[in-house]
């Protein structure tokens, strides 16, 4: 602690413990004769949970670290605590999936440990250096996570595509940065927001601040910037899909929200306009772009595509009721992912994975639970009430709304419409068509994952859910303002 | 009012009966059983407990009544319940003719236990969507509705059920995405969503309410369904299982009817009126466009749809008519058309269990092996055509006498609705039940078994009932409309100041 206290890093403790405790189990699974990796996910598991613990119940209500490039508030808990289990859930998704494919590794969670630091650093980031380093922490564990099968070509372009788009998206950002930084003398966030609010913001600005959207667009998949989301949630092993559509999804949105409202908090109409368009376009091609696939992944790379769409929905809005609706949404969001990416693992016939649509024609016949879940999830997606999915449009939209963003907020809705139609078209396979063999028994903790996430979508409307969550996300809102 | 939260548990209600279907194990003949009779004790406990609250209903009051109120959504709305004059007619509407539904569906042998649940499930939501006071909460229940209908369309129906599924769900769910917007608009500008309180006071610009209108119009003109966006309902009747097609006619229409009496009118009273001539033309379209389509029908399904847009195309015209008569019509005209197309889909299905087709030219002369069927369906046959003495014919009348005191030349074309649904029919019971007896297949059917009589009987029952004393349905929504139109009288007269102002 006194070390720590030295190099001013008492806030950033959680994330200091959690790149500790991942370089321990490195060393661990390297040094260790039999087959690691059963131990060190469980280890990995409990690291995430202590970490956690540590998001929650340490510090003050907001603290800094590192000479204020580093800012713990309420916001960063609240999407810490989400990032760390979206993680968290991951790892419990890829154990037996792994064990049976023969591609486990020790890597993968120590991999997921880091991606999940870089993540931590993205949400506290203060700071525009700051934020390309989590950026980056978490963008390099991605990339190789995406390719952990390494003999699998698929993978391997997936992680290989992923790759080269990211260094690309990577150096917009910088670009992007450094004109930030030349044209109003900071990194800082608190002294952009100070020079923002003191002098005019000239094109300078408004140039670094495009570039900056575009990188960090590209890492939430929004379009124009998505164009890599379908091949590597196709390329990548199931269980690392569905790592990267939670919690780096999270992370990333937490960071483009705090560094919209923070440093160009003054200029909300110059970003706004971009966000409505890169928000329209998201939901818009991943509604139309869906209709037509016929994978169950790619298929839900476009759904993620739409949601970020909404998502930004909220964040377009510029206000601190938008932000409630950001983090209402990606709370939302992450569980109805995980649960759905868990319904898709147990698409698995004679021992192997299957990953057409059309595979699950008739699951309700032979698995009535899993059929019920999996078009629940559907419904919850296509934001129907009174599932969860429904609250989470609900809160975005209430905030454009009241930010008079018609347009936006109609053309949102109408994409919802188009996009129900492809959930539907998977509810009418499960439920209509005439079944096609039943699938292998499913997996304790993917059974458990998805029934969890089915009754939240489900009960979600309750009082006792619904409102201590929303309370919490305008208890997150309120401490970026 | 009684101290226990009878609208909640009167909705709430069949979910208890899911709970118990759930428990239900295999698939033999003795679980199949117990699901059956359990769907039907549950959906008849439901109606008798909905009859406590017409018991301890005041129809001298117009306001809510069994109000109940909890917090929900951290304060952005509440979950608030009650019912008034309008509402009240509908849940006991619902509540009853639920288990006539179970029980016409005995013969369902396919996929029981999702079968009951489905049914089950919309029964709570659809009771939700007439008890709710909160918009929120209205929309929730409204839109909920959806899913247990289009699995219901899609699992248990005919060959196109696919295709009929998804036009029903995407129509609605496009037409009620704008209506969210529009509630989510009255939220910030009158800072509440509580339906009571914007009864009260609903105090939105004209310029505003315009939109608002259009929106809710959106989500009810589809739902009715008005003319030009009706096409859903006849592909979703024709598909749709018995029982669904009952629900579809006599519950799930109603709720478009249901929506512009609690909000359109009340809470846009400028734009009510300003609309009213847009709204009247469409309505006569309809009733005149569809019950010419509907004579040209060669399914016995079909032809009750359109038959069902061109009488909602009455209930439209009365609700816009904005006066006394024109919105008791339109609102007996609802409950009698709940009733009466809800047995005609029943009279279609009875024959249908026996043939197994729908097509008009496959029967004739039913009248000699079934006269018991040929009475009950006559009854309702005329009903339908609106002959005094039934149900049909107040609804029809009170709707035409108020559209007649509100713009002339709509009276007169929605009377050749009257004549032209006396041609269709009349002419689809002539070709149906009388006629000589030829087909071989017709020869040996059976008449009515008991279960099917009693599930019509009622029905026959209250229809005559209600057409020879219609008195206590009307007494019961009486003061409710009489304080609904007098926020809207007071925008007429507005806007013919406003006229007679811009003449001089």
């Amino acid at each position: 602690m006194w070390l720590l206290e030295q190099a001013d890093a008492a806030a950033a403790l959680p994330e200091v413990v959690l790149a500790i405790l991942a370089m321990a189990l490195l060393m661990f699974g390297v040094f260790r004769k039999s087959d690691p990796s059963g131990v060190v996910n469980l280890l990995a598991v409990i690291s995430l949970a202590l970490a956690a613990a540590l998001v929650v119940w340490t510090g003050e209500p907001r603290a800094e670290a590192f000479k204020g490039a580093f800012v713990v508030d309420t916001f960063a808990r609240v999407m810490k605590v989400l990032a760390l289990f979206g993680s968290a859930v991951a790892i419990v998704l890829s154990d037996s999936f792994m064990k049976r494919d023969g591609s486990q590794r020790f890597e993968y969670p120590v991999l997921i440990l880091l991606a999940t630091v870089g993540m931590m650093m993205m949400i506290s980031a203060n700071n525009l250096i700051a934020l390309y380093m989590g950026l980056e922490l978490q963008s390099l564990s991605l990339y190789v996570l995406a390719a952990i099968n390494r003999d699998s070509a698929r993978a391997s372009e997936a992680g290989l595509k992923y790759f080269v788009l990211g260094a690309l998206s990577s150096g917009m950002l910088l670009y992007g940065a450094s004109l930030i930084y030349g044209f109003t003398g900071s990194t800082s966030f608190a002294h952009i927001a100070e020079h923002l609010q003191a002098h005019e913001a000239g094109l300078g600005v408004i140039f670094g601040l495009v570039f900056v959207i575009a990188g960090l667009a590209f890492k939430i998949s929004a379009v124009p910037f998505h164009m890599w989301t379908p091949d590597v949630y196709e390329g990548a092993p199931t269980p690392v899909t569905a790592f990267f559509a939670a919690a780096p999804k999270v992370a990333a949105v937490a960071l483009i929200t705090r560094t919209m409202v923070e440093p160009f908090g003054a200029i909300v109409p110059d970003w706004q306009q971009i966000i409505v368009f890169v928000s329209i376009a998201s939901m818009a091609l991943g509604a139309f772009a869906a209709i037509g696939q016929s994978n169950i992944k790619r298929l839900l790379a476009y759904s993620s595509i739409g949601n970020m769409g909404y998502a930004l929905v909220g964040l377009a809005a510029g206000t601190e009721q938008g932000v409630t609706g950001v983090v209402v949404y990606m709370i939302i969001y992450m569980i109805m992912t995980l649960g759905t990416f868990a319904c898709v693992l147990a698409m698995r016939r004679n021992g192997h994975m299957v990953e057409e649509i059309s595979d699950l024609a008739g699951l309700a016949r032979h698995n009535k639970c899993l059929a019920f879940v999996f078009a629940m999830l559907m419904f919850s997606l296509a934001g129907i009430p009174p599932l969860a999915g429904f609250f989470a449009k609900y809160f975005v939209f209430l905030a454009a709304v009241n930010a008079g963003l018609y347009t936006l907020a109609v053309i949102g809705v109408v994409t919802s419409v188009v996009g129900a139609y492809y959930y539907l078209r998977i509810v009418k396979i499960i439920y209509f068509d005439e079944p096609k063999g039943s699938f292998d028994a499913m997996d304790g903790e993917v059974k458990l994952v998805a029934y969890a996430s089915g009754a939240f979508t489900l009960l979600f409307v309750l009082p006792w859910i619904a409102s201590p969550i929303i309370a919490v996300a305008a208890a997150a809102a309120k401490s970026l303002y | 009012m009684s101290g226990w939260p009878i609208l909640s548990v009167v909705t709430f209600l069949p979910l208890l009966g899911v709970l118990f279907i759930l428990f239900v194990r295999g698939e033999d003949a003795t679980a199949l059983r117990n699901i059956r009779w359990a769907a039907l004790w549950t959906t008849i406990v439901t109606f008798l407990l909905s009859l406590l609250i017409w018991a301890g209903f005041d129809s001298n009051a117009a306001g809510f009544q069994f109000v109940e109120q909890q917090a929900w959504l951290g304060g952005a709305a509440s979950y608030k319940m009650g019912v008034d004059g309008i509402s009240m007619p509908f849940v006991i509407l619902t509540t009853f003719l639920m288990p006539i539904c179970i029980l016409a569906s005995w013969h369902v042998t396919k996929r029981v236990k999702e079968y009951m649940i489905a049914f089950l499930v919309l029964e709570t939501l659809m009771i939700g969507v007439f008890c709710a006071l909160d918009i929120v909460l209205f929309y929730l229940f409204f839109e909920a509705g959806l899913i247990p209908m289009f699995l219901i369309i899609g699992i248990w129906g005919g060959p196109r059920r696919v295709y009929a599924s998804f036009k029903f769900f995407l129509y609605t769910l496009l037409g009620s995405v704008l209506m969210l917007l529009a509630i989510i608009y009255m939220y910030w500008a009158s800072g509440t969503t509580d339906i009571a309180a914007l009864l009260a006071n609903p105090g939105f610009t004209p310029e505003a309410q315009k939109w608002l209108w259009l929106a809710f119009f959106a989500s009810f003109a589809v739902k009715m369904p008005m003319w030009p966006v009706h096409t859903w309902l006849p592909d979703a009747h024709v598909e749709a299982p018995t029982a669904g097609s009952v629900i579809l006619a006599a519950i799930l229409l109603k709720m478009g009817g249901y929506g512009f009496l609690r909000f359109s009118l009340p809470m846009f009273p400028d734009a009510s009126v300003y609309f009213q001539d847009f709204v009247f033309v469409l309505s006569v379209i309809a009733i005149v466009y569809t019950s010419l389509v509907a004579l040209m029908q060669e399914d016995m399904k079909k032809l009750i749809a359109y038959s069902s847009v061109a009488h909602m195309g009455f209930v439209t015209m009365g609700i816009f008519s904005l006066n006394r008569q024109g919105i008791d019509g339109a609102m007996f005209q609802m409950i009698s058309h709940g009733l009466v197309s809800g047995a005609l889909f029943l009279c279609v299905g009875v024959v249908y269990d026996r043939m197994h087709t729908r097509e008009i030219k496959a029967y004739g002369g039913l009248v000699k092996t079934m006269p018991l069927y040929a009475f009950t369906f006559m009854v309702f046959t005329m009903a339908n055509v609106g002959l005094p003495g039934t149900s049909g014919f107040v609804g029809e009348f009170l709707a035409l006498m108020g559209a007649f005191k509100a713009n002339t030349w709509v009276a007169f074309f929605a009377t050749l609705g009257v004549i032209l649904s006396a041609a269709y029919a009349l002419w689809l019971y002539r070709r149906v039940v009388f006629g000589d007896l030829t087909k071989p297949a017709l020869l040996h059917l059976p008449d009515m078994t008991p279960r099917e009589l009693a599930t019509l009987a009622p029905l026959i029952v209250l229809t005559i009932f209600f057409g020879a004393y219609p008195a206590p349905i009307l007494d019961i929504f009486g003061p409710t409309v009489e304080t609904l139109i007098k926020p809207l009288n007071e925008a007429a007269a507005a806007a013919q100041a406003l006229a007679s102002a811009s003449l001089h």
